[in-house]
């Protein structure tokens, strides 16, 4: 990994939410003004969202149980912020070698960097269920933004279904909220929650925490069921969603009315730039999904190009303010710069702590790979392009596709405007079982420019 | 060590290979299909997809008229159509003084075939009016057209298997050498490949195989650069590109029904030929959304979503190598398209298939010969 000497004359870090804006501090203590790229308009990145300006709800409102960690952080970020050089409402969407390509408001810039940072996070993990392309079915992050950004529902009657503590978080949200959660559905059952509990024992507090989301829920009387299988989000074109039809734990079929349904299975990081940079991905066998290929520090394997946060590893908020801080310390490190070797032992030992929870999380709240074998052939597999699994498992059988990119090729799953970000994880398992091979085997879809789609208006503006 | 024989084997799994394999089968040869990585995977599965014969070598056009002509038939031939429609072609100038220059193109009588019309002034921009004020002039091809080149190889390859060709993917040639009557193709994995006829059609690699043979050629490589929008309702059936000496303002788009607009031109970029993997280059885009706004202004309210390159070879005249080595009986040449051998696929097949099967073939392909690269006797000694 990287041990080539760099040069420490342009450091630039992409995302500004905990994992960016802890290595943004760390360096700035260290004497480096480095240059915070964001996507967003505001700092915080998805958890610590903030508010636009013109909003009024105070911290307990917006963030709940998170509330003092987000304050903390914000108010970190509002303390460097006249330091460093921070371009909000920015999109990386595209890179070469030492150069960044920007694209901010319709104007096209370039960004030279020595040494890059990639604190990209990630977003929703989702499995396709037939109906899903109904207007009304949003992902859990979609939901989650539409609340904390515009203070705004995303239907009158909302259903959370899918797996992992996001579905808690964002459901209990939306009940104090005032809004109407018609049910929680988790297809994870409780004995794997059990299982996973000496891991998450790693935790305790935040183990508490997800306890008492959940007891939140069942005092407003939410019906919470475990161990679902999804079915089918109910509804037509012309409407939209009008339910969701499961099947229980114990085998009978359960339908409950709702305009809207909210869908999530955890989270997959977002590892295009790297993938552009040329950094290694390696498989992840707890969460069955790539990931970046990073050292315990951030190093990524292309010299000066380092990594932290869910966008290299889904850890959670807390880890990516310490993995922040780490990566930081990993580049004074290669930079010869002295460090605080107590603050980094600090540093590594607590993200070793939630990396066991991390894996508690998984088997908790397993990937559900089995619904995507057993995905109707009608249901639609890649929504920007309606491509339907029965499409996608043709190519497989007619046309020798095992492997995603070429099934990409052949069907256009994950062609469209998400450039397979929300299709292409499903897709692989569609690929893989009707293949009988397993979803390692058959790869992952390579990433290719730009980034988020970018307008044909985009101008080149002299530096 | 086993050998697996056949009358044929192929290097190079793109279209003309794959082309080749199948129209070989149709004539009964046996054939062995070698390809190093997958089938079409990098400059016949990543083009523009034009099925274009105007704007080309005149020499060439009784090639790609052949070629033409099995495009219309390929639901027949391989079970697939390929998504080809034959939309029309327009081929457009910026400047009055090239109008004449699209004049003589059309009157050459190699471009009978292809019922070339001029537009200019008013009737022009009735015609095609969502064109931009400063295009002066076009030359239509009705019968021109587009197709989706993802599809095209993997399909001629999957017509070969069924006709009986074996078709070996992940396959890479270490050794290749003509020993007696016999080539001999030695792969990485110790397999061992004889044929009596040899056919290279490795694209980019094309001249690695030849030189080994006595035969070197000046080949570049370039990776096309590529680009689609986001879906919008079908409302430009016509393939439209841009005649011009300025490199930069080499542009062409083409909708396919499903709406996206597929666009491509301006700027190559130097693939990496270690990692074989190619990108496009960020002034590319930018360049592109620049022309493509001069020449189609509406299509300022769309979004780029995706762009790609892939591994192209280049020859210094533009023009292919094609035909019988000039050095070693039973060993033939089809490669170094020039980043214009997409319409030419299924007519090189077939015309490959016809000169190893018979000797000699009905449609000329003399300009492309190897030979226009060997060097004279004299030249041999002074490089000695």
């Amino acid at each position: 990994m990287a041990t080539a000497r760099l040069s420490a004359n342009k450091v630039v870090i992409v995302g500004a939410g905990p994992a960016g804006i802890r290595c943004a501090e760390t360096l700035l203590a260290a004497g480096f003004k480095p240059i915070l790229i964001d996507e967003n308009r505001r700092d915080g990145g998805q958890i610590y969202r903030r508010q636009p300006e013109g909003f009024t709800r105070d911290y307990a409102t917006l963030y709940g149980t998170e509330a003092a960690k987000a304050r903390d952080l914000h108010q970190s970020f509002d303390r460097l912020r006249g330091s460093i050089d921070y371009r909000p409402d920015t999109l990386v969407w595209n890179l070469t070698p030492g150069q960044l390509c920007c694209v901010s408001q319709g104007k096209h810039t370039t960004v030279e960097y020595d040494a890059l940072i990639l604190c990209t996070g990630a977003t929703d993990r989702l499995m396709p269920i037939e109906g899903w392309q109904l207007a009304g079915t949003y992902s859990l992050g979609g939901a989650q933004i539409a609340l904390k950004s515009q203070a705004v529902s995303i239907g009158r009657s909302v259903v959370f279904m899918g797996s992992g503590p996001l579905l808690y978080l964002v459901a209990s949200q939306y009940v104090k909220a005032g809004a109407n959660v018609a049910a929680v559905l988790d297809t994870s059952p409780l004995s794997k929650r059990i299982l996973a509990m000496p891991k998450l024992l790693a935790r305790p507090g935040l183990l508490f925490t997800g306890m008492k989301l959940l007891a939140q829920l069942y005092q407003a009387k939410i019906p919470v069921h475990l161990g679902i299988k999804p079915q089918q989000v109910l509804g037509d074109e012309s409407t939209g969603v009008s339910g969701v039809r499961v099947s229980t734990a114990r085998g009978e079929t359960l339908t409950v009315n709702c305009d809207a349904v909210a869908l999530g299975y955890h989270l997959r990081p977002e590892t295009q730039l790297a993938d552009l940079a040329g950094c290694r991905l390696r498989f992840d066998e707890a969460s069955s999904q790539w990931l970046l290929a990073v050292d315990e520090d951030g190093r990524t394997s292309v010299n000066g190009v380092y990594a932290a946060g869910d966008g290299s590893k889904i850890r959670g908020a807390d880890a990516a303010e310490h993995a922040g801080r780490l990566v930081a310390m990993a580049l004074l490190e290669d930079l010869q710069q002295p460090l605080n070797a107590g603050l980094r032992d600090e540093q590594r030992h607590a993200l070793a702590v939630m990396d066991q929870f991390r894996l508690g999380l998984a088997q908790a709240f397993p990937w559900p790979a089995d619904q995507a074998k057993a995905l109707p052939d009608a249901a639609i597999v890649c929504r920007c392009e309606m491509i339907s699994a029965g499409e996608l498992r043709r190519t497989v059988s007619e046309k020798g596709a095992c492997e995603v990119n070429r099934a990409k090729a052949f069907s256009r799953v994950g062609m469209g405007r998400c450039q397979g970000r929300y299709c292409s994880q499903a897709g692989a398992e569609v690929i893989a079982a009707a293949a009988g091979v397993s979803v390692q085997q058959v790869g992952r879809q390579r990433g290719q420019a730009p980034v988020k789609p970018l307008s044909m208006l985009t101008e080149e503006v002299s530096p | 060590m086993t050998v697996h024989k056949a009358d044929v084997v192929i290097v190079g799994g793109g279209l003309m290979g794959s082309a080749a394999a199948f129209f070989l089968r149709q004539r009964g040869q046996s054939v062995i299909l070698l390809e190093r990585d997958q089938i079409g995977q990098y400059a016949s599965g990543v083009n523009f997809g034009n099925v274009r014969r105007q704007g080309r070598f005149l020499g060439q056009l009784a090639l790609a008229n052949r070629s033409w002509a099995l495009w219309k038939r390929l639901p027949e031939l391989i079970d697939d159509d390929l998504e080809f429609i034959a939309s029309g072609h327009m081929r457009v100038c910026y400047r009055e003084d090239e109008i004449p220059e699209l004049e003589a193109y059309a009157a050459a009588p190699e471009a009978a075939q292809l019922d070339l019309k001029i537009f200019r002034g008013a009737e022009l921009h009735a015609r095609f009016p969502f064109l931009g004020p400063d295009v002066k002039g076009g030359s239509y091809a009705p019968h021109d057209g587009h197709a989706n080149p993802r599809l095209a190889a993997p399909a001629f390859a999957r017509a070969a298997r069924r006709l009986g060709a074996r078709i070996e993917e992940r396959t890479e040639v270490a050794e290749v050498q003509k020993v007696g009557g016999e080539f001999s193709v030695t792969t990485t994995d110790g397999r061992q490949f004889n044929a009596a006829q040899l056919l290279i059609t490795a694209g980019a690699w094309g001249q690695k195989l030849s030189a080994q043979f006595g035969e070197p050629v000046p080949l570049d490589t370039h990776g096309p650069q590529m680009a689609v929008t986001e879906p919008v309702p079908y409302a430009l059936p016509t393939v439209i590109g841009v005649y011009t000496k300025i490199p930069e303002e080499v542009i062409y788009f083409r909708q396919i029904p499903r709406g996206n607009i597929v666009i491509g031109g301006g700027y190559r970029s130097k693939p990496d030929m270690l990692n074989r993997r190619a990108y496009v280059e960020p002034r590319s885009i930018l360049n592109q959304m620049e022309q493509m706004r001069r020449l189609l202004p509406g299509v300022g309210n769309l979004n780029i979503i995706r762009v790609w390159s892939g591994i192209e070879g280049y020859l210094p005249d533009s023009l292919p190598v094609m035909g019988p080595s000039g050095t070693v009986d039973g060993l033939f040449y089809a490669f170094g398209f020039c980043g214009h051998g997409f319409q030419l696929g299924p007519g090189v097949g077939d015309v490959m298939a016809e000169l190893i099967s018979t000797g000699s073939t009905s449609t000329s392909i003399e300009p492309f010969s190897i030979n226009r690269f060997a060097l004279s006797a004299e030249q041999r000694s002074k490089a000695s």
